[in-house]
Order: C-alpha cells, then sequence, then structure tokens
C-alpha cells in the first residue's frame, strides 16, 4: 500500500511538473474583428487579414510599435541618385520556419507572382511603381510583358535591387504593406494554393501557423527560426473571428480575450466605465469618412453648391454625438499623423458652424439655389449600417435647413461600391478610404483625374492634376510636402468631396497586456507585446 | 416500407435539381459580386479575377459546368474564403452545427414532452399554468435577446459558462448556446405534448386502460404518450428547420463555427458557390427530415398506411 501511495504520488508530482510548465506557455488571445479571407499575400486585402499575416511573415520593411517603418529583413537600403533603383541588403539571420535562408530571391518571386495576370492578385495595383509591374499586369497593349519582366533582380543571395517607373518617394513605406510580405517559393511550387495550410505553410516572421480552424480560431506558435526569436515573449497566439461584437465585448469581459479589435463606438464611454478607461483604446487612424459628390450633373457641377452643402454640415455633432467621440470631425481629406506632412483644411474649418451655416446659405443663393432660388432635390447613397444611416439623416437634417429636399438610398455594402464603381449616376454618396501606406499620396491620388477607378466625382482639374505630377517628381520630402499640401488646400477649395470624420481604431486592451501601442497605421505586431 | 423509402430518395432528386436551378439563377439578380469590395478594384484587375473564377463566361455556360461539377461531389472553391473550397468548409462546420443541434432538440423533446405531460396530468393546476406561463414566455422572447441574457448573466456575471466560441466543446462551453437555441423548441413542444395528452386522456382505449385496473403511469406513458406524440412527432420536421435557421444567430451570438452563419455571410458576401453549397445542404436536409417523420408516423400510428 505504501509503495502504490509513494508511487501515486510521484506519479502526481510529476504531473503537477508537466502542467506547470505546459502553464509556463504564454499565450495571447487576440479577438480579430472577423474572419479573414484568405492566408496568402497574394489575394489579401483588408485589415483581418493583415494582423495574421504581419505576425507570420515579415516584409523588407516593417511598422514598429509606434507605426514607424523600420527596417526588417532588409537591414539597410540605399537608393540611387535619380531616385529608380533600390537596393536592399537583406539580414545574414533571416531565415524560414523551415531552416531556409531568406533570400532576395524570395522576394522576386513573390513580387512576380502577384503581378502574374494568372494570379488574379486583387492589390496588384499597390505595386505598380516597379518597373514593368502594370504592363505585366494590366497592360494597356494587346500583348502583356511576361512577370520576369519585373523591374526586381536578386544581386545575390542577400542582395535585392528594385527598379521603379518614376521616382515614388512613399516606396520604403510601401514596403511595409501586407501585399508585400514575401512567400517561400518551393511550398509555393510544392502545394499550389494549399501553400496556406497548417503543416505546409513556411513563414519568416515571428510566427508559425499551428492551426487553421475556419471561423472558429487560427493559432501561431512562436518560430524558433526568426532572427528577434530571444526577444518574442508570447509563445502562442490565437485569432479569433469576433463579428458580433456585442458578443465579443462579453468575451472580453468574462476574460476569453485579452485583445478585442473595433467595438461598438456609441458604447465607449459605457465600456470606459465597465472596463477602465485604460482598457478602451480610441486612436486616430489614418482613414477618413467622406461624402462624394457626383460632379457629372448639375447642381453639384457648381462649386458654390458644393462648398455650401459642406459647410452646413455639422461635423461635431457627427462626431462627437453619432460616434462619441470614436471619430474626429475632419475639415482635410489627409487625416493627421503622416510623419512630415501636414494636412491641408477647408477654409470654413475656422469658422463656428452658425457661422458657417449663414455663409453657405448665403454662397447657396448665389448660386441660385436654397430659400426662394432653384429647388434642390439631393439623394444620399450609403451602405446599410447603422451609423451610416444616423450620419446620412442628420447630414439630411443640416440641408433641409438650406431648403434642401433630401431623401436617402442605402444599398448593402458590395450592391453600394457595384454602383459607384460601374459609373452609376447618383448625387451624394458615402465612402470611407483607409491608408493603404502612410503617406499623402494615397489619399490625394484618388482625385486625379487619370483615376478612373477611384474618382467617383469624376472630378477634372488640371491643376491638381500638375500639382501632383511635381510631387511625384521631387526627391526631397519637405518641398515634396509642400507641393502635395498645397493639392490638398486646392481640394477643399473646390470640394468634389467633403470629409465628414477621421477614423478612430477601436481596441479593447486588457490590462495584462504590455507593449500594445496606438499608432495611427494600426499595426499592433504579436512580438512586441508581453503578458504580466 | 424499403419500397416507400426508395421511392422517396429517388424523388429527392428531381427536387434538388430544382432547388438548385432556382437558386443559381436567381443569386445573379442580386447587384455586385463576390468581388466588390469597399476599395474598389481597377477594372483590369476585376477582369482578371472574374476570369480566374470563370464568372465572365455567358451564364448558361457557368451553370452547365456547375451541375457537372456537383455531380462529380466539387461544390467549388469559395470566393470570399479564398483558402478554403465550399465542399471544406461545410464538412468542417457541419459536425458542430449538428452537435448543437441535436443536443438543442433532444433538450427540447425530453424537457418540453416531460413538462407538457406534467402540466396534462395536473391540468388548471398550478403546475399547469407555470409551466404553461414559462412556455409563453420561452416562446415570445426571441433567442437573440435570450441569448445575449444568458452569456452577461452566466458567462460574466458567475463565470459558471463559457461567453462564447467552441472551446473544447465541453458542458460549461455549450450549456448556453444550447439553451438558447432549444428554449422556443422548448415551449413549443411543451404545449402541444399538453394539448395533445388532455385530448389523448379521454379517449375510449385510456379509460378502457384504467378499467382493467393498469398502474397509472403504465397507463400514461405506455398507452396515451404514444398517441398523444403524434403532433409532437409532426412538428419535429419544422422543429428542425427551426433549429437550422434559430442556429444563424445562435452562433453569432456564440461564436460557434457552424454552417448556419455561412447561409446568410454568403448572402451578404455574393459567395455564389458558399450560397449554392447551403442550398443543397437545406433541400437535403428537409428531405430527410420529413422521410424521417413519415416513418415515425407509421411506426407510432399503426393506423397510417406507407405507399
Amino acid at each position: 500500500m505504501t509503495a502504490l501511495k509513494s508511487l501515486l504520488s510521484l506519479g502526481f508530482a510529476a504531473a503537477t511538473l508537466v502542467s506547470t510548465s505546459a502553464m509556463a506557455e504564454v499565450v495571447l488571445h487576440r479577438g480579430n474583428g472577423g474572419e479573414p479571407q484568405t492566408l496568402d499575400q497574394a489575394h489579401t486585402s483588408i485589415d483581418v487579414e493583415s494582423n495574421i499575416l504581419k505576425d507570420l511573415y515579415e516584409g523588407l520593411t516593417v511598422y514598429d510599435a509606434s507605426g514607424t517603418v523600420t527596417p526588417g529583413v532588409a537591414e539597410s537600403w540605399s537608393i540611387s541618385a535619380d531616385g529608380l533603383t533600390y537596393t536592399f541588403k537583406l539580414r545574414a539571420a533571416a531565415k524560414w520556419s523551415n531552416g531556409d535562408p531568406v533570400t532576395a530571391d524570395d522576394f522576386v518571386y513573390s513580387f512576380r507572382r502577384i503581378e502574374d495576370p494568372k494570379t488574379a492578385a486583387g492589390y496588384a495595383d499597390i505595386l505598380y511603381p516597379i518597373k514593368n509591374a502594370e504592363a505585366i499586369n494590366a497592360p494597356k497593349e494587346a500583348k502583356a510583358l511576361a512577370p520576369d519582366q519585373l523591374g526586381m533582380r536578386a544581386v545575390d543571395d542577400k542582395t535585392l535591387e528594385i527598379t521603379l517607373e518614376r521616382p515614388t518617394p512613399y516606396f520604403i513605406q510601401l514596403l511595409a504593406h501586407q501585399t508585400a510580405l514575401p512567400v517561400h517559393k518551393a511550398t509555393v511550387e510544392k502545394f499550389g494554393s494549399d501553400f496556406v495550410k497548417p503543416g505546409n505553410l513556411v513563414s519568416d516572421g515571428a510566427y508559425m501557423l499551428a492551426e487553421n480552424v475556419a471561423n472558429d480560431h487560427i493559432t501561431l506558435a512562436k518560430n524558433p527560426s526568426y532572427y528577434g526569436a530571444a526577444s518574442v515573449k508570447i509563445d502562442k497566439v490565437i485569432f479569433y473571428p469576433t463579428e458580433d461584437q456585442a458578443a465579443a465585448i462579453r468575451r472580453f469581459q468574462a476574460g476569453e480575450l485579452d485583445l478585442q479589435y473595433q467595438f461598438p463606438a456609441d458604447q465607449t464611454e459605457f465600456l470606459r466605465k465597465q472596463l477602465g478607461a485604460a482598457s478602451v483604446h480610441v486612436a486616430p487612424n489614418l482613414a477618413t469618412y467622406y461624402y462624394v459628390f457626383d460632379m457629372r450633373h448639375p447642381p453639384f457641377d457648381d462649386v458654390r453648391v458644393r462648398r455650401a452643402l459642406s459647410m452646413a454640415i455639422d461635423r461635431d455633432f457627427l462626431a462627437g454625438k453619432i460616434y462619441a467621440g470614436a471619430q474626429l470631425p475632419a475639415y482635410s481629406f489627409v487625416p493627421p499623423g503622416i510623419a512630415g506632412y501636414t494636412p491641408a483644411p477647408a477654409d470654413f474649418a475656422s469658422l463656428s458652424q452658425l457661422d458657417r451655416e449663414d455663409a453657405a446659405a448665403k454662397l447657396l443663393g448665389e448660386a441660385g439655389y436654397g430659400k426662394g432660388g432653384k429647388p434642390l432635390k439631393i439623394d444620399i447613397r450609403y451602405n446599410t449600417n447603422a451609423n451610416h444611416e444616423k450620419v446620412a439623416t442628420a447630414v439630411a437634417d443640416n440641408w433641409k435647413g438650406l431648403g434642401a429636399q433630401v431623401t436617402l438610398t442605402n444599398e448593402d455594402v458590395k450592391s453600394h461600391y457595384a454602383f459607384l464603381q460601374e459609373g452609376g449616376t447618383f448625387d451624394v454618396a458615402r465612402c470611407g478610404w483607409t491608408a493603404d501606406y502612410a503617406d499623402a499620396e494615397n489619399f490625394l491620388a484618388l482625385s486625379l483625374s487619370t483615376n478612373k477607378t477611384f474618382d467617383y466625382a469624376h472630378y477634372h482639374s488640371p491643376a491638381f492634376d500638375d500639382l501632383m505630377t511635381r510631387s511625384y517628381g521631387e526627391r526631397d520630402p519637405a518641398a515634396r510636402a509642400k507641393i502635395m499640401h498645397d493639392a490638398e488646400a486646392l481640394l477643399m477649395q473646390d470640394q468634389p468631396i467633403a470629409p465628414l470624420m477621421v477614423s478612430a481604431s477601436l481596441w479593447l486592451v486588457a490590462p495584462k497586456v504590455k507593449g500594445f501601442v496606438d499608432n495611427a497605421v494600426n499595426d499592433h505586431l504579436t512580438r512586441y507585446m508581453s503578458l504580466e | 416500407m424499403p419500397g416507400f423509402i426508395l421511392r422517396r430518395l429517388l424523388s429527392a432528386i428531381p427536387t434538388i435539381f430544382i432547388v438548385v436551378t432556382i437558386s443559381f439563377f436567381l443569386m445573379r439578380f442580386a447587384p455586385g459580386g463576390p468581388f466588390n469590395l469597399e476599395r474598389a478594384l481597377p477594372p483590369q484587375i476585376m477582369a482578371h479575377m472574374l476570369s480566374a473564377y470563370r464568372l465572365d463566361q455567358p451564364l448558361y455556360l457557368q451553370y452547365l459546368s456547375y451541375l457537372g461539377n456537383v455531380l462529380r461531389g466539387d461544390f467549388g472553391p469559395s470566393y470570399v474564403y479564398r483558402d478554403f473550397t465550399v465542399a471544406e468548409l461545410i464538412s468542417q462546420s457541419l459536425p458542430y452545427s449538428l452537435e448543437l443541434g441535436s443536443l438543442a432538440m433532444v433538450l427540447a423533446v425530453v424537457i418540453g414532452v416531460a413538462a407538457g405531460v406534467l402540466a396534462a396530468l395536473r391540468q388548471n393546476g398550478i403546475v399547469d399554468h407555470a409551466v404553461m406561463t414559462a412556455a409563453t414566455i420561452g416562446l415570445t422572447i426571441p433567442n437573440f435577446v435570450v441569448g445575449p441574457l444568458l452569456s452577461l448573466v452566466f458567462a460574466v456575471m458567475l463565470a459558471w459558462a463559457s461567453a462564447g466560441g467552441w472551446g473544447s466543446g465541453s458542458f460549461r462551453d455549450l450549456v448556453l448556446p444550447v439553451t438558447a437555441l432549444a428554449l422556443p423548441q422548448l415551449s413549443v413542444f411543451a404545449r402541444l405534448t399538453r394539448g395533445s395528452m388532455i385530448e389523448t386522456l379521454r379517449a375510449d382505449h385510456i379509460r378502457t386502460a384504467r378499467a382493467y385496473g393498469l398502474p397509472p403511469h403504465a397507463v400514461v406513458i405506455v398507452h396515451a404518450l404514444r398517441g398523444a406524440l403524434l403532433p409532437v412527432v409532426t412538428y419535429l420536421a419544422p422543429c428542425a428547420a427551426a433549429l437550422l435557421t434559430g442556429s444563424v444567430v445562435v452562433e453569432t451570438i456564440f461564436a460557434i463555427p457552424g454552417v448556419g452563419r455561412y447561409f446568410v455571410q454568403g448572402a451578404i458576401n455574393r459567395d455564389y458557390t458558399l450560397v449554392m453549397g447551403t442550398v443543397v445542404l437545406v433541400a437535403v436536409f428537409i428531405i430527410f427530415f420529413n422521410l424521417i417523420v413519415d416513418l415515425l408516423y407509421a411506426v407510432l400510428d399503426p393506423r397510417v398506411h406507407l405507399d
């Protein structure tokens, strides 16, 4: 009996030891806001995927915890005098999770794959600044160039040379985008589209893919081959697709989630009281919420009408009351927070709301509309969403005050954007734009007359186009910022679009999570975090 | 009976074919497609994507190639969840929904019938009124109210159960979603059983059984229940359908990775293949369940002849 007892106690002690060492594994539970559509860099487009992909892979450059671009796999780079050739030196210690070294050829292969029309990559246009990328992917002539004509060359295993179409001052920021993450060539060639499955996927970032249960969870485990593995404190991170925000908040309150991406904006105050203000993060994001005017038909072809309508909108109400501070009023199209750039607000930003409304009524009268003038019928289109509906209703109220008759039309998000992209005629439409990279050009380029896809307003201003063209050629960052500032000032003068609000990224962060820093690019890599 | 089953299964094939055809064409009427996102795609890139998924072909060609694939068991790739095929998505999520649904159905039937029988036996007493009031409440309060309430009270405040997620599928993880799903159906079964039981208890053969001196529990369980269960069995098929649609809400509230969410997500995302896959699934499900119900009738009621 004693022997049995001692055996049992030995077994119990061993089990406790095993379980304690298992308990030493640090696991982070991240509510990710939605289910990723893919884990393939060539097909990724949304932030939900970016959060996971940037933990799995590392590109040439990477955003640090505070949102500044820093060296990633590329430890240094040099730019030629004409701004067209970039030479990157890759880290000697950079390895894939199966032990293979990360080589320049991996990047060449990855980018060629994205530009290859057969891949049908939805974000291929983001890499068009690279020489021949557009000619390969979306040729204007009948014959497309072969993908191997892409302006990228592996000088040797650890030296990568990229040639650009034209000087692109934001190119380094561009390389931190999720589309620019490398794939492991041998894995893709062996498994084809199955290379993303756990067990097949080979990654070069801080984590490897351990599990992927569709719509339930995606588990990443620490990658021992990662060059910075010593500083990675979290062993396992589990991403949950938390689409229902109310359910996610309950799970966060119950302690089942440590991070939650997105929560209903109107609950901000309530959550601050329930969870403590330190857990509720509302940080300005590089994303603008705006209304577009269809300039192809009257009265929206008249700048006075557009300016008047834009002036009359009470942005403080929209941001403060409807979004409860989760968005900020915006009078410039480019949001604040881009290093080295000062946004150019519209000239009426400095007026009080009452003064703006008076000025708007006067301006509208001059154009012949409004009270006593021609009838003004406006239809506001937006994609179905409780908050967008509230915003549209509030704006309609503002415009009714000017004597306009306003109707609202809403369609689900796919129909809404299909309509705009197919060139349908509208009056005013709601749009949102989130920056692909931290540069003002990403916002301003939307209004170029050459931008057939995104210029929903059909704004054609030679002066604006001219300023933007000059900005592309300008090497000095400060001078370039000034040119873009002037372009934005012109845009805000003309108001083809009326910026309403700048979005904030909404995060819930449990007190035990350290290393989570609010930043405008909304990148929060797990490898910067730890649990206490 | 085997002939009956075979005939029913054979007649299911043209039914499913018609369902697939109507859904395929009806779905294309909705504006937009799987690739229209908030961030507009440049036209040539959109063209690449449509061509890669053969969405640029004439509709009848797409329909024929889809039918051909389905007959080979290939339901196509999901247009939105690109890393998975529709067959993979459904086969991965179906077990979760089935487990959730069957647990809910068992709970609803067992407790519902028991409550209904109890109420019938104590008709117009306190127990009867209590059960019927509870049933009315359970029926009228929608599950998107009950679910979050249960979660808030038992998971967040009391920490007795999980607030969401499948976790390891343990009792702690499943008790709340199963309860939320079962509650309305439980109420229906309770009311149905009570009404039917009251009627059956008045029937001649029950009086005869009592006259023979059979013990009361034997009278109720062996003789009365069998007849009283007919309406319950009738309701089983719509109950299954209700659990299926109710699962959409419950799965969303409790973050269960089931197939219910794909019904709605597929439509909203214009994920044509996923919608078709779920349509076929529901059609098969309903046909199968109706067959089971008809067979159960024959078992329960000797007067029913299958032909």
